[in-house]
């Protein structure tokens, strides 16, 4: 069921409270993913003067090129490097912080900063703190024997990307995490403790088990946002480089469109990045469904 | 709660106090380095401390500019932070303005297509702007919208997010307050207006927050929308100044700039932590 059993009757009303929001998503979203779809069946030159009919020899394409297939690659390992190391730092931060009393509140205050901050923003200040020739943290890296250099070593800049990224997303997991917690009553975790287990035990045993949903939840949030926020945070710390090491599915389809104008091939890796989130959201509603009443 | 051992509380605050320096620190740097003078930003190491230049280095940076690309002077970050406001404000109020009207309708009425809209505006849902870049683009260039601010918001301008919220708020609204409505005459807009509305105050102030956030934070969008300066916001501006080698950039303005660009959405989120937090991580409600 969708409304409510009380209503008002109207016949035209409806319509037009409806049609600002249907107008917008027919012109906005679905002709251009129709556009997209279109698109990745045809091969156009840089110009768009001519255009050929070429099939699915786009995706064909793109799936045999190995760089491509290394972007594929690329977004996944990505994607888990932000969501493992976010989520275990957010878990970690958030059990330390769910005992505090009053002070949780001041801690929680500074630890959700960053998700106000964008993610450009976080790319130029990491940007910054690494730079080969003003960065502090460059510099001290010296001193520990890494001679650190984004712009040359793929490594260092995977790791970059990774670190704006997870520093920008902490917040997230965080206050997910938090509200998790608080949510599990306090009766559960005091039994245990009179049962005799430990501060660690009493989290390893009931409270981490309890938040399984919270953490299924968050790691599609969490591959959601790596694949298609961070574009800002990889055009700014490295342009998809050095030799293809940060080059994301995303920031192929921004390079093959607007700088390669390589529209038929940038269209079918959008339409193979739109099947991807199609079965991500399709999982997600499963999940949601459960918890929301129609 | 159960009171802990002295030594576990040391623990919890020395993590949790390392933490917090780990998120400051890079703001904090950044902070340093927009009070410096340039020359004090290329020492190794750059100081740790807060330098004179505050004054001076915010001037230059919001009505002078910095070097952009090949030396040319960029335009001052007042123009920048006037576009993020507009673009940020535009987006957030028709998104809200938008879903409003159209949960309204959905939850409120019968009519035949009902579930085909409702289903239509949630598979937005599923098209980030990043996978349906370059046809939006084409649309909005055919359409002489680029550099143009009804082009940078339109574009964003639905959220099925919003509309999500406000018909699951709807959902729980008391039979008995319509019927009252009904018997007191009350017309289906009269009821929008002065019952609806002022009960989805909280749903309301969580969206705007969000949807501030996310407007004012937007990246690829503006950086495709806008090729004349006038209109860069913060972000564009920032990374196209930077769009040069690093030992040749005006760090002591970027820097400034960078500051000027988070402190809006950093005050707004966490004025408004309450109602922001619970509306993230507990829609239900």
């Amino acid at each position: 069921m969708l409304g409510k059993r009380v209503i008002f009757k109207n016949k035209g009303l409806p319509y037009l409270l409806l049609s600002p929001e249907v107008i917008l998503v027919l012109l906005f979203f679905i002709f251009p993913a129709v556009q997209a779809l279109l698109q990745s069946l045809y091969r156009e030159d840089a110009f768009g003067i001519t255009r050929v009919f070429v099939g699915l020899d786009n995706f064909r394409r793109a799936l045999s090129e190995p760089l491509y297939v290394r972007a594929i690659r690329t977004s996944f390992a990505f994607a888990f490097s932000v969501a493992t190391s976010t989520m275990i730092i957010a878990l970690f931060l958030s059990a330390l912080a769910n005992n505090v009393g009053k002070r949780a509140m001041t801690y929680r205050t500074v630890i959700i900063a960053p998700y106000a901050v964008a993610p450009l923003v976080a790319g130029v200040m990491w940007f910054f703190l690494f730079s080969p020739a003003v960065g502090v943290l460059a510099y001290g890296l010296r001193f520990v024997g890494v001679r650190w250099n984004h712009t040359i070593v793929p490594g260092h800049a995977f790791f970059l990307v990774v670190l704006a990224a997870s520093w920008q997303r902490i917040a997230y997991n965080f206050l997910f995490y938090l509200a998790g917690m608080q949510s599990i009553p306090d009766s559960l975790v005091e039994s245990a403790a009179i049962h005799g287990a430990s501060p660690g035990g009493r989290y390893w045993r009931i409270t981490f088990p309890l938040l399984s949903p919270t953490t299924f939840f968050l790691l599609i949030m969490n591959f959601i946002y790596t694949f298609f926020e961070t574009f800002p945070v990889i055009h700014q710390l490295t342009q998809g480089g050095p030799s293809n090491a940060t080059a994301t599915m995303v920031y192929r389809i921004y390079r093959d469109g607007f700088r390669g104008l390589d529209f038929g091939g940038s269209a079918a890796q959008s339409v193979i990045l739109m099947a991807f989130v199609i079965s991500v959201v399709a999982l997600q509603f499963r999940y949601v469904e459960r918890k929301v009443v129609y | 709660m159960i009171a802990d051992p002295v030594r576990t509380r040391v623990f919890r605050h020395t993590f949790l106090v390392l933490g917090c320096l780990v998120v400051v620190f890079p703001i904090y740097m950044t902070f340093v380095a927009s009070t410096l003078r340039l020359e004090q930003i290329f020492q190794r190491p750059m100081p740790f401390l807060p330098g004179r230049e505050f004054l001076r280095n915010y001037y230059q940076a919001l009505f002078v500019g910095g070097r952009g690309l090949g030396g040319a002077r960029a335009i001052g970050a007042l123009v920048m932070v006037q576009n993020s406001a507009i673009m940020a404000v535009g987006i957030t109020v028709s998104k809200i303005i938008i879903s409003l009207l159209s949960s309204f309708g959905i939850v409120f009425f019968r009519f035949p297509g009902r579930p085909i809209a409702f289903w239509l505006v949630l598979f937005t849902l599923m098209l980030p702007v990043e996978v349906r870049i370059v046809p939006t683009y084409q649309l909005v260039s055919n359409m002489g919208l680029l550099n143009s601010y009804p082009g940078l918001i339109l574009p964003l301008a639905v959220s099925a997010t919003a509309t999500f919220l406000f018909r699951q708020y709807f959902m729980t609204i008391p039979d008995e307050l319509i019927e009252a409505a009904k018997v007191d005459g009350a017309g289906p807009m009269r009821f929008f207006r002065s019952i609806l509305i002022p009960m989805a105050r909280t749903p309301i102030a969580t969206l705007v927050v969000i949807q501030f956030v996310y407007g004012w934070n937007q990246y690829l969008w503006p950086l495709l929308a806008t090729t004349e300066r006038r209109f860069w916001t913060l972000m564009i501006g920032l990374s196209r100044m930077l769009a040069t080698a690093d030992h040749q950039a005006d760090w002591h303005i970027v820097m400034a700039i960078t500051i000027i660009a988070m402190v809006p959405t950093i005050i707004i989120v966490l004025s408004m932590q309450k109602q922001f937090v619970k509306g993230l991580t507990d829609p239900e409600k």
